[in-house]
């Protein structure tokens, strides 16, 4: 295409795109304006874009660096709060779910795709039904079945519904593996591999892509997840950083929120999502072809 | 190579295969038999279960919550789904006809990455009665305050519009990519017909995005219905039961009243809902595929 000249049109659609950029962007900035004013300053100190008297007093007494006493003088309503645990908690979540649950989906998705057994197709279709079934659906019969285990308020009872498998993760990979040139695979057959040789050494390392692209999903959902370590996981050594918030914003009196203690939280609670994009967001940017048009 | 005997890898395969089995009939499939035997019990976590056929069915569709939590719900999704697709679909054309740029597309994905316990809290602030900036901002034109989450009829519109914000990026990069796969000498052949941007995109765009934009649709649909979160945080079903949706419903039955039978029943009516849907998604899956061979 030849370079054309800025046409009114184009001009206002460059406006247009920048407007919702702006209002995309502007109430993270928000948050994290108001992070850094001191609670006293909330009634007088909300107009600029910038607070009068920047601080991090805030972030501390949420990461439970402060004494209650401090907190408390800060506008904290003196409850224990510690978001450097729960923060700590919600990256052991996320990175468990992710790397067992991508790696046991890999191994099905590729017996789906290369391997030869009986019944291989129905098995496939009974798990891929499971697609339908809504979360809501397995969520109550899930609770009392971890509860009748003992697992309620552990990290293992928290996992355990979507660490080994989600129907989504072995479809998506099986439908990579498919798409696999064989040549290589039969090559390794000849060289007297095994499956086990040629899923570890051959297939694996091929599909580099599709693994991390799987695992960053799945590292994000987890992320964001809420219903569920709500029901198991409220105890506070294992709570995670969702549940954490919306225990705070509980324990924050209804008249007037500890909003600047909660923007500190909030803050924290973007933080690790931000740099995951920043280091991987083109690789995020790109999954979406994947995931969306599957 | 093909004078090899047909391979049988069965005992490497279940090996394979076992972790994903036992996670699927662990914690898919035995729950969900069991949700649809709690279905027609009356278990409430106490007591032992014992069966009541269909009562639990006979009491839900005889349940005013019951319709009015769907209600709700089909009000929040024209709301969301409406607004949303709208936005998305403005803000992927923009995209594809004015930059390729990978740090815009990722600065659009960031609400999509923030739990949306952060995004209630965030916009609670932000729409707070009294100091938040959103009424301060209709304070200076004279107007306001408006209590968005405390007004009966402000409620939902406002909770719709918190996650539209959320997810127009992210349903605006599927669409876009939607839009790549659409070749470009269409456009240029278009652009030398003296075709203005409108009638590329009603032209060009619009019909031949429309398998993208279709199961777009249903995806983020199938999402929508499940809203939970956001409310929990923010309304709690208030003001009254103004944002009482379908998900919100069956959490309090079950978890507040211990009503799990009932709870189950409920679960069982939104899954066939999704469940109709899904299997449009899989459909239009498949549809798609084969066209693009």
């Amino acid at each position: 295409m030849t370079r054309r000249t800025l046409r009114p049109g184009r001009a206002l659609a460059w406006v247009a795109m920048a407007v919702f950029v702006v209002v995309t962007v502007f109430p993270f900035w928000w948050m994290i304006r108001t992070a850094l004013t001191p609670a006293a300053d909330i009634y007088t100190d909300n107009a600029g874009l910038l607070p009068e008297h920047p601080t991090l007093i805030n972030f501390t007494r949420v990461l439970g660096l402060t004494t209650e006493a401090e907190a408390r003088a800060a506008g904290g309503s003196g409850a224990h709060i510690n978001f450097a645990g729960y923060l700590w908690n919600s990256v052991v979540y996320c990175s468990l779910i992710a790397a067992v649950q991508t790696l046991f989906c890999a191994m099905a998705g590729y017996a789906f795709a290369r391997l030869r057994f009986p019944g291989r197709d129905l098995v496939f279709g009974i798990v891929i039904a499971a697609l339908m079934v809504p979360p809501i659906f397995t969520l109550l019969p899930n609770f009392i079945f971890v509860k009748d285990l003992g697992l309620m308020s552990t990290m293992a009872g928290m996992v355990a519904p979507t660490v080994l498998m989600t129907p989504f993760a072995v479809f998506f990979l099986r439908q990579f593996f498919l798409s696999l040139p064989r040549d290589v695979e039969e090559a390794a057959i000849l060289d007297g591999n095994g499956p086990w040789g040629i899923f570890w050494r051959i297939a694996l390392p091929m599909s580099r892509g599709p693994l991390i692209t799987i695992g960053l999903t799945t590292t994000v959902w987890a992320w964001k997840d809420y219903l569920w370590p709500l029901l198991v996981g409220r105890d506070e050594e294992n709570r995670l950083v969702t549940v954490a918030l919306g225990v705070f914003l509980q324990q924050s009196p209804n008249t007037q929120p500890d909003w600047t203690g909660l923007m500190a939280a909030s803050t924290l609670s973007v933080l690790p999502v931000l740099v995951l994009l920043i280091f991987m967001g083109k690789r995020l940017v790109q999954s979406l072809n994947f995931t969306g048009s599957k | 190579m093909s004078a090899t005997k047909p391979r049988d890898d069965r005992r490497a395969a279940w090996w394979f295969l076992a972790p994903v089995l036992v996670g699927f009939a662990v914690f898919y499939g035995y729950p969900a038999a069991r949700g649809v035997w709690y279905s027609v019990t009356d278990y409430n976590m106490l007591t032992t279960a014992s069966y009541v056929g269909t009562e639990n069915y006979a009491k839900l569709f005889a349940d005013a919550k019951f319709w009015n939590s769907m209600l709700v719900t089909a009000w929040y999704v024209v709301l969301n789904i409406g607004s949303q697709t709208l936005l998305a679909l403005g803000v992927a054309s923009l995209m594809h006809r004015l930059t390729r740029s990978v740090v815009l597309r990722a600065t659009l994905l960031l609400p999509w990455l923030v739990p949306n316990v952060t995004i209630g809290l965030l916009w609670m602030w932000l729409l707070d009665t009294n100091l938040g900036f959103v009424n301060q901002l209709l304070h200076t034109f004279g107007l306001g305050p408006v209590g968005f989450f405390t007004d009966e009829t402000w409620a939902m519109p406002t909770v719709a519009g918190i996650n539209t914000w959320a997810y127009t990026g992210y349903t605006a990069l599927l669409l876009y990519a939607g839009m790549l796969q659409i070749p470009q000498y269409l456009y240029e052949g278009a652009a030398i017909d003296g075709a203005g941007e409108w009638r590329m995109f009603r032209g060009i765009t619009l019909p031949l995005l429309r398998p993208v934009l279709a199961l777009v649709l249903v995806v983020s649909m199938i999402g929508s219905f499940q809203i939970f979160d956001t409310i929990a945080v923010t309304t709690k079903g208030g003001p009254v039961s103004a944002t009482q949706v379908i998900y919100y419903f069956i959490y309090q039955q079950a978890f507040k009243y211990f009503h799990m039978g009932y709870a189950a029943a409920a679960a069982i009516c939104l899954a066939l809902i999704l469940g109709v849907l899904t299997a449009i998604q899989m459909r239009m899956l498949r549809a798609s595929r084969s066209d693009l061979a």
